[in-house]
């Protein structure tokens, strides 16, 4: 295997045992970007010489003989709406196209001072809108498994660079299933934290209620690393939880004998392609040989989270994005007849179709006289769905279910159906609603294509789904296998 | 007028005087370089997210409770929307549903000198948002600034009930608002500088009706006096609208100071829909009983208490209690010196009369005053002595508020020592009586009054400066 399509873990122990150095990880996955980016496309922006200079400062570190965090020196993707300091954070949008932030998310700082290497900003869908990366305003980003499909959305650019080898790890974000999803299509480690777990300082908001920041690597062990680095309590974040939480490396220990594990009946019904649910179901008897109890369980409110989602995310971003009007930073169109003119078509030609079709979503449902109707009724509702978690987690540890009901799509071939494309995330939202952690790990391919299997945690269990991810991954070979590169490119 | 009873509700903007903004760490100082006191949260930088200062729960909490308001156990912040270039976010962080403090009152007195309560809906934290700066006005500029500074500075905002029943009345709840609030400290209050808003919501009805009439909202009145006069006029505007059978239009107008009257902005159709909902980046506050009795605990003496104070302690006439509690600092001034010079109804007059009409004159605030409370002690301490006149202290007084000087420096000064002295003011009296034989004559003829007149004239002589007191006995043993 080649130097970037090793695991931090692995490339740590290299590193300290002086048998590579960080530069050379850092050159090894620049190499990779040169050699299949213009087919991937996966960065928006790069910082070689930055990387490089990281890189150095690590291996000077190591030379010194000074102990390095256990992301020292790995290469580190980040989606492109966490806010860099000095680096363009675009979101992949026309109206933030020239956007450079003063500040750096907390994520970023907290990267930064475990010393891993940033190489990029991601590819993305327009402000985390969308499943599969296609509302990018710059370019397609395309499934290294094959090159003709979706890499999933909207951190779609995040999870095709650590699929193929242009990073070790990477940073998205999940608001219906942003991370899960196009991990699942990518064949990576895919994990949205509780929400309060990852401070959402610096993550350019898009439904502040269900957003949280979670990251993507090539094994369970690589994720929990990731997570150590990311969370904790920020005070620049309210949301932010204030508790201490785990070292989760702790977690990852090969045993899950005794486990009680629920198989929500909903997350099997129609729409579910049978050969990801044969997938599954081979998934479950792997857990059951290693000694968990696995049962069917119900949530029953499961068939209303697709339009409560549709309401309360939409009505949050119509807010959190009323503030790209042209006047502080970011696009501005040049001829307007006065400030009302500028902002009208400042928004219209700056932001996509999705965006306006969302901004414009949530401003009705706000709007006088529909807010009872429509935002209150789904507050109401998304209570029920959390509710339908908790009764579950009375009886089990976890939940499991298909991360997505098929494997990685066409392009174009859900782009003009909205309807259908927000139906590729019904397995992921309700855990957003819930604000429960949720992973998705390789669990086995479907005519070549990637298969994930979601695991759901009660608040603040991330533990407890790392220790079973880790326990599979143990017993499986899927998250060995890398991408051939291979399909035609459109 | 009298067929028609108007009925008057207010809201108040309160900027609050905290070191740091209401969501960041940003300075709240008034005035410096445009964009000078900003940070990426209070510019609303993408990404970033509000974080409340405590401080400002805390002022809002002290001015609920001396609002007489019941304190929520639980509140929270709600997002108002609307696209303006001075609102980074375009939505104001303010409070819908759930205000911090709600149903107090405060007491205030109409025309006539009697007790009214005016009901206090709610008070609620919002932030403000910044200022625009044009090349001459908004309508002709080329193009406008932002000045985000003010952005995220903690607002209070208070709305009474429609309890108010003519201008006065307004302008009298204003005041009291105006005072209880500076004597909390957590606002200095200055309409001149903004620091204080106030909009006022204005319907008429025929006496006796028990349901409202339309309303309109009056904005953009920057000083007490134009909230009155403006209030005065959409009155009056109104009952003509209504003597003529024409519709009021329920409508935002605002006060043109020069003009003195009110033009419509907009009318309801165009009104704001601001699409409230619940501030997702902060978690709602719970406020503890326990937090409410510490600060409770830190409430300074209101207005009202120590007018009663006054009244008790010091003897004083409600008058003049009221008059001196009306503002924290004059309170301030006249305990200071009743504690030098014990004579609180002496010590109120000078304030009252002498200090309060210089302060008038030079359009001066008490802080500001040059003479200080143990100077004018001083000074009562001279009069008593003999030293000076009572008529003459007022002059020395003028020139110590004038100079900031003690009373005895400008007494020797001016030479303004009062002759106590018998044998000085005998010789005036003996050329006094040569000068006037006619007046001698009356008095030793049983009129009285002509002693009066020979007096006048010793003063006279004196420049004032001879012992009242002296010269009249020193004439009548003289004449006797």
């Amino acid at each position: 295997m080649e130097i970037c399509e090793l695991t931090a873990h692995k490339l740590h122990n290299l590193l300290t045992s002086k048998e590579i150095r960080a530069e050379e990880v850092c050159l090894a996955v620049f190499k990779r970007i040169n050699q299949v980016e213009d087919k991937v496309k996966a960065y928006l922006s790069l910082v070689r010489e930055e990387a490089l200079e990281k890189a150095r400062a690590v291996d000077r570190k190591i030379d010194r003989g000074e102990a390095i965090s256990p992301l020292a020196g790995i290469p580190v993707a980040l989606k492109d709406n966490l806010c860099t300091k000095g680096l363009k954070t675009t979101c992949a949008s026309k109206i933030l196209y020239n956007f450079v932030p003063p500040y750096n998310a907390t994520v970023v700082d907290k990267l930064r001072q475990e010393d891993a290497v940033i190489t990029g900003k991601t590819n993305m869908d327009e402000f985390a809108m969308g499943s599969s990366t296609e509302n990018s305003a710059f370019q397609k980003t395309c499934n290294p498994w094959s090159l003709d499909c979706v890499p999933g959305g909207s951190s779609g650019g995040s999870a095709a660079a650590v699929a193929a080898g242009e990073a070790i790890c990477a940073l998205g974000s999940d608001t219906g299933g942003s991370i899960r999803q196009p991990a699942a299509f990518c064949g990576v480690v895919g994990m949205k934290p509780t929400y309060g777990t990852v401070s959402r300082y610096g993550l350019v908001a898009f439904a502040s209620s269900l957003d949280q920041i979670g990251p993507f690597a090539r094994d369970v062990t690589d994720c929990a690393l990731m997570l150590n680095a990311i969370s904790g309590h920020d005070s620049m974040d309210s949301t932010s939880v204030p508790t201490e939480l785990p070292d989760y490396r702790n977690a990852l220990v090969e045993d899950i004998d005794g486990f009680r594990i629920g198989v929500p009946a909903e997350y099997f019904a129609a729409g579910l392609d049978d050969r990801v649910r044969r997938v599954i179901e081979e998934a479950i008897t792997v857990l059951e040989q290693r000694g968990a109890r696995v049962e069917e369980t119900t949530l029953p409110h499961t068939e209303y989270a697709l339009s409560t989602y549709y309401i309360i995310a939409p009505a949050e971003a119509s807010s959190n994005l009323a503030r790209y009007d042209g006047v502080r930073y970011g696009y501005r169109v040049e001829e307007a007849e006065d400030v009302v003119d500028m902002f009208s078509r400042t928004r219209s030609r700056g932001f996509g179709a999705e965006v306006k079709r969302r901004v414009m979503l949530g401003t009705y449902a706000l709007s006088a006289g529909y807010y009872d109707a429509y935002y209150l009724k789904a507050l109401k509702v998304r209570t029920l769905i959390r509710r339908d978690f908790e009764r579950a987690f009375e009886k089990f540890d976890f939940l499991i279910s298909p991360t997505t009901p098929s494997t990685a799509f066409r392009f174009g071939e859900k782009v003009d159906d909205p309807l259908t494309m927000y139906l590729s995330d019904v397995f992921t939202l309700a855990v957003n609603l819930a604000g429960l952690p949720g992973v998705s790990i390789p669990a086995g391919f479907v005519d070549g294509m990637p298969v994930g299997l979601q695991l759901i945690g009660k608040p603040f269990s991330e533990s407890t789904l790392l220790r079973a991810a880790y326990t599979f991954e143990q017993s499986t070979a899927h998250h060995l296998k890398r991408p051939p590169l291979t399909g035609e490119v459109k | 007028m009298t067929r028609y009873e108007p009925v008057i509700g207010l809201e108040v903007h309160v900027e609050l005087q905290t070191a740091s903004k209401i969501f960041c760490h940003s300075s709240t100082a008034f005035g410096g370089d445009p964009n000078n006191h900003v940070c990426p949260v209070c510019l609303g930088l993408p990404g970033t997210l509000p974080v409340l200062n405590r401080n400002v729960v805390e002022a809002a909490i002290m001015v609920g409770l001396s609002l007489n308001c019941s304190v929520a156990r639980f509140c929270k912040f709600d997002r108002k929307h609307y696209f303006y270039p001075d609102l980074p976010k375009n939505y104001q962080i303010s409070q819908y549903d759930l205000p911090i403090a709600y149903d107090g009152y405060l007491d205030v007195e109409d025309e006539d000198g009697q007790p009214v309560r005016i009901g206090i809906t709610r008070v609620h934290m919002e932030e403000d948002a910044g200022k625009l700066l044009h090349q001459g006005t908004i309508a002709t500029t080329p193009y406008s600034l932002v000045d985000y500074n003010r952005t995220g500075v903690p607002l209070l905002e208070i709305v009474s009930e429609p309890d108010m029943r003519s201008p006065q009345e307004a302008r009298a709840y204003l005041d009291k608002l105006k005072t209880i609030i500076q004597y909390t400290g957590v606002s200095d209050c200055r309409m001149e500088e903004g620091s204080l808003r106030c909009d006022a919501n204005v319907s008429v009805r025929v006496r006796g009706s028990d349901t409202f009439g339309t309303k309109t909202e009056i904005k953009n009145m920057n000083s007490f006096r134009a909230l009155q006069k403006a209030v005065q006029y959409e009155i009056e505007r109104q009952i003509e609208c209504l003597e003529t059978g024409e519709r009021i239009v329920q409508e935002t107008r605002t006060w043109d100071e020069t003009r003195g009257v009110t033009l419509s902005m907009r009318s309801k159709e165009e009104a704001h829909d601001y699409r409230y909902f619940p501030e997702p980046d902060l978690v709602p506050i719970v406020i503890s009983p326990l937090w409410i009795e510490e600060i409770t605990q830190q409430l300074p003496e209101l207005p009202d208490a120590r007018c009663c104070r006054y009244m008790d302690a010091y003897k004083l006439p409600a008058y003049d209690a009221g008059v001196l509690t009306s503002s924290k600092e004059l309170g301030n001034y006249f305990e200071e010196c009743v504690s030098l010079y014990p004579q609180p109804k002496t010590v109120s007059n000078w304030l009252m009369g002498e200090l309060l009409r210089l302060l008038n004159d030079t359009n001066s605030e008490i802080g500001e005053a040059r003479v200080r409370p143990a100077q004018l002690a001083g000074m009562l301490a001279l009069i008593d002595k003999g030293t000076i006149s009572g008529k003459l202290a007022k002059e020395v007084f003028e020139e110590m508020f004038r100079t900031g000087k003690d009373a005895q420096a400008v007494v020797k000064e001016k030479g303004l020592e009062q002759i106590s002295d018998e044998a000085s003011i005998n010789a005036v009296i003996e050329q006094v009586i040569a000068d006037h034989p006619g007046p001698v004559s009356d008095y030793r003829a049983g009129k009285e009054r002509a002693l009066g007149f020979m007096v006048g004239q010793v003063m006279k002589l004196t420049r004032g400066k001879a012992n009242p007191g002296l010269v009249n006995r020193l004439l009548k043993d003289r004449l006797g």
